[in-house]
């Protein structure tokens, strides 16, 4: 299955993660948009990973009115352990039982037991205004989601 | 799967530190975090690299000091910065990444008196509110380039998404020990890549 394409609406869902549990539909409505930003394993060998860029770059984010989660197939406590060795302040879902159901959903569950590496952003209204599918071990980056979030800043949703 | 082009931002200028003929055919941009094991890794493989190819190949070192996992990495930053005031960017950029890690206050300190450069000058410049803005705006940019995590490299201006230099993995280990350290795969890879723009050129220089 490909993956949920721009304008598409946004599956909800629930998980329990890094800190407590995160229902999209009530994020949604606190902020304009959520980033979710789904990746293979939480602990893959790389030096500065995706989610610490994400760190990095939060107060741009939030300054374009976007909330991040990450979301893996990884337990909570790994998804803990995961955010505290990282200082990741925003929170990583375990996508863990039915596993991947959550990515799934979204078209980026993988055969091989993992998620791929997808980026969406859903707006206030839940509907998907943003989707990326990156090469597995390429860390997709954050230009893109920055562009297209100043691109919907004060559009109507 | 989408395999799009990320490319710099920020154009190579005169504010960058340089090495190489300005107008080598090919252009070499890495972002990178003294602090970051990656980066320390991929520094001889680099130097290799630059060492081989001479005036064909323009280096160009931006920071990407990621604070969230290395605290000490802006600290590093600006300590190179602070050191290219007097002259000794370079010098203090190899001094940095040799340390491996070592880069506590003291070590930095010890390393300035190394290199012979003004300490008092030095812890001046490293309060300088416009080296912080000149480090946290070359982050900034290599956000809005692609930057996924560090080292990243630019060829030609184009994100660069072959394997990591500091990849161990042998290419040739039948080599033998004769020809010390064989290169890992992603310096094997980068330096193909690099022939393949020099020979480009070449190619599109014949047809003018």
């Amino acid at each position: 299955m490909a993956a949920l394409q721009e304008g598409a609406k946004a599956p909800d869902f629930t998980l329990d993660g890094s800190s407590g549990q995160f229902t999209l539909s009530e994020a949604l409505k606190q902020h304009r948009f959520v980033i979710l930003s789904f990746f293979p394993l939480a602990f893959s060998p790389v030096c500065t990973d995706e989610m610490s860029l994400f760190q990095e770059v939060q107060s741009e984010f939030k300054r374009l009115g976007a909330f991040t989660v990450g979301v893996s197939v990884d337990s909570k406590y790994v998804q803990s352990e995961f955010a505290k060795k990282n200082n990741v302040e925003f929170p990583l879902l375990a996508d863990f039982h039915p596993k991947g159901e959550v990515a799934r959903k979204y078209g980026v569950m993988r055969d091989d037991g993992i998620a791929e590496r997808a980026l969406f952003i859903v707006d206030s209204s839940g509907v998907i205004r943003y989707s990326y599918v990156s090469e597995l071990r390429v860390n997709p980056g954050a230009d893109r989601l920055l562009e297209r979030l100043e691109a919907l800043q004060g559009k109507k949703q | 799967m989408t395999a799009d082009v990320h490319l710099l931002k920020l154009p190579v200028t005169d504010d960058d530190w340089s090495r190489g003929a300005l107008g080598a055919p090919v252009v070499l941009v890495e972002y990178a975090d003294f602090q970051c094991s990656h980066c320390q890794a991929a520094y001889p493989a680099i130097e290799r690299l630059l060492a081989s190819f001479g005036d064909r190949v323009r280096f160009v070192f931006r920071h990407f000091p990621v604070a969230s996992i290395h605290p000490q990495a802006e600290q590093a930053a600006l300590a190179a910065e602070a050191a290219g005031r007097q002259g000794k960017f370079w010098e203090m950029h190899r001094r940095l990444f040799e340390a491996r890690g070592a880069l506590s206050e003291g070590d930095l300190l010890g390393y300035v008196r190394e290199l012979g450069i003004d300490t008092a000058r030095f812890r001046a410049d490293m309060g300088d509110p416009e080296l912080h803005a000149k480090v946290r705006q070359q982050k900034m940019l290599g956000v809005r380039s692609g930057v996924n995590g560090t080292p990243t490299l630019y060829l030609n201006a184009a994100r660069y998404d072959g394997p990591a230099l500091s990849d161990s993995s042998p290419i040739a280990s039948a080599k033998g020990e004769a020809e010390g350290p064989s290169p890992s795969a992603g310096e094997t890879e980068l330096r193909d890549e690099i022939e393949r723009l020099l020979r480009g050129r070449e190619v599109r220089g014949q047809m003018e």
